[in-house]
């Protein structure tokens, strides 16, 4: 179990956290989710005895990570928003390395490894000098290396930056693999990739946690109304248009980009103000139109954003504004210089 | 001690893997080969005289070798983010810093040895001690613990490897230094100026044969201070 308590950290006089105070339960996986900025590496640099908060407890399995750092690190896994690679090793070379860093005896080392190499799939690359592994792969033994050692608790800090989207689909994966056996922490700005992975979501702002819950708690709190996706074949898009608008509920009805290809296919963005899937459907079969998909779209950006009551939002496209067109200034720009 | 042979063995292991460790060596030697070839075809210097100026050479080029081994260990990590592997793992920053240390101490442990063949020939032609010779090594291994963990304390204080050599060499410089500063100073300033120099005062009875405690003890103290000084700055870093 991780208990925080009236965490604050300041990087001279600005403060990054604080004050911060949640619990995590053994076996969850948990999302942290916020802006750039907002505390999330902090937070986990925190956990993981890389930095020393300067105020408040912080304790993982119930050493303190002030007190006893050295219990708390042989107990965490961490895996930075850079993964901390050797490229002048093979991969089992550099897992080796890590699992006896981290204490795991010298009889145990293969087997860990082996296990480590296994889970994250590692095994055609498990030779191959970590210096030329793709950044999925580096990604991977990053992963590995944070659980070669069977932590208690696995700390992710953006495991998904950088990954195409076969990648981001095996990423995914591999830390829904890791539940049940370990306390997971992710941390990401991409919101439904939490989404997808974690039982429940710490949302963080300006070094606070905003609000805490399951993703059906904030859709339930933030996400009145529902987002639609509608492709039908069989009707012009106008008809579509109209049947859609006319049912009770649609807010709003956009045309969008097909979402297969085809001749007469069309696809519909729709805004309600309550469940309207059924209504919907019911009504293009009656236009005699064939409906070929329908898809709630979970809006969890637009929560995130309700729930951050829009203050940073406004903060920064205040300080766009503020920036000529085509981003901030450049030096030349800035110190009054012809460009 | 296991986790501190542990990381010794990981930096041994990128010395070999890379060329700097290779091309330092051999930078060194080929140093230490020019300067002796020259003391050794002069017909003024006596067997006694060769060694010592041996000596006097390669202790030069030895600092200079230990500050680019030790300029890497942890400015590379930091620029390359695998400082985070070994402070978020249950090893204490001291036996980072040791191991660190081991590593560049055991290779230019191997360019002293590579160097035996240059006394050796004044041994075989001329007549010298093999205390002599002993004692002149030790010397420079010592002077090379110091100048090691002067390098070590650059790395910790810098991020790229160029800041990390240019700050420990102006500490080593200014500490070679010192005794010129002595001759300016008075009594009982000198003095102590002159026991805090790197080299001259305390590293000319190695070179001429004679094993003295309180040298000893000075390199000691030198290599200890700046590890230690090392550890605490790895530490503070966590802190800020």
């Amino acid at each position: 179990m991780i208990e925080i308590q009236e965490l604050y950290k300041y990087y001279g006089d600005r403060r990054a956290i604080g004050p911060l105070s949640v619990e995590i339960g053994k076996g969850e996986i948990i999302g942290l989710l916020g802006l750039n900025g907002a505390g999330k590496t902090t937070t986990l640099r925190i956990l993981a005895c890389d930095l020393v908060p300067t105020s408040g407890t912080v304790k993982v399995g119930g050493s303190d990570v002030v007190a006893d750092p050295d219990a708390v690190r042989a107990r965490v896994g961490y895996l930075p928003d850079r993964p901390p690679l050797y490229d002048d090793m093979s991969v089992t070379e550099y897992l080796s390395f890590a699992a006896k860093l981290r204490r795991v005896a010298k009889a145990d080392v293969a087997k860990r490894v082996a296990d480590a190499v296994e889970l994250t799939e590692l095994g055609e690359v498990r030779s191959q000098i970590i210096g030329t592994l793709s950044h999925g792969f580096r990604q991977r033994v990053g992963i590995a290396q944070a659980i070669v050692h069977r932590p208690e608790f696995v700390v992710l800090d953006e495991p998904i930056s950088g990954l195409d989207p076969v990648q981001i689909v095996e990423m995914r994966e591999l830390v829904r693999a890791l539940r049940g056996d370990h306390t997971v922490i992710v941390s990401s700005h991409i919101l439904t990739e939490l989404s997808e992975t974690c039982d429940r979501l710490l949302v963080i702002e300006q070094g606070r946690i905003a609000w805490s819950g399951t993703e059906q708690e904030l859709f339930t709190k933030f996400g009145r109304g529902m987002q639609l996706t509608v492709t039908v074949r069989g009707g012009s898009e106008q008809q579509v248009a109209a049947l859609v608008k006319a049912v009770k509920g649609v807010v709003d009805a956009e045309l969008t980009t097909p979402s297969e290809p085809g001749d007469g296919i069309v696809t519909v963005r729709i805004g309600s103000s309550q469940d309207v899937r059924d209504a919907v459907c019911r009504e293009l079969v009656k236009a005699d139109l064939q409906v070929l998909e329908l898809v709630r779209r979970h809006g969890l950006e637009d929560m995130v954003l309700k729930l951050l009551g829009g203050e940073e939002i406004e903060r920064r496209r205040g300080r766009r504004k503020l920036e000529p067109e085509g981003g901030p200034p450049s030096k030349h720009e800035s110190a009054g210089e012809p460009s | 001690m296991s986790r501190v042979l542990l990381i010794a063995r990981r930096e041994l292991f990128a010395y070999l893997r890379s060329p700097l460790g290779t091309v330092i060596l051999a930078a060194a030697l080929l140093v230490d080969g020019i300067y002796f070839y020259a003391l050794g075809l002069s017909e003024k210097l006596v067997s006694a005289d060769v060694l010592r100026e041996f000596f006097y050479g390669a202790s030069g080029s030895t600092m200079i070798a230990s500050l680019f081994l030790s300029m890497r260990l942890f400015a590379e990590e930091r620029q390359t983010g695998t400082l985070v592997l070994l402070n978020t793992s249950p090893i204490k920053d001291w036996e980072i810093v040791a191991g660190k240390f081991l590593s560049a101490f055991a290779v230019i442990g191997a360019l002293t040895l590579l160097t035996a063949y240059m006394p050796a020939l004044i041994f075989v032609n001329g007549k010298v001690s093999i205390g002599h010779i002993l004692v002149g090594y030790a010397g420079l291994l010592l002077l090379a613990s110091a100048a090691i963990a002067i390098g070590i304390f650059g790395s910790a204080l810098a991020r790229s490897q160029v800041v990390a050599i240019i700050i420990s060499a102006v500490i080593l410089v200014s500490f070679l230094a010192l005794w010129k500063v002595a001759r300016a100073a008075d009594p009982p300033l000198n003095r102590f100026l002159s026991a805090l120099a790197l080299h001259h005062d305390n590293f000319r009875p190695f070179m001429l044969g004679r094993l003295e405690f309180g040298r000893v003890a000075y390199y000691v103290a030198m290599t200890y201070f700046f590890l230690l000084a090392s550890t605490k700055v790895l530490e503070a870093r966590r802190w800020r």
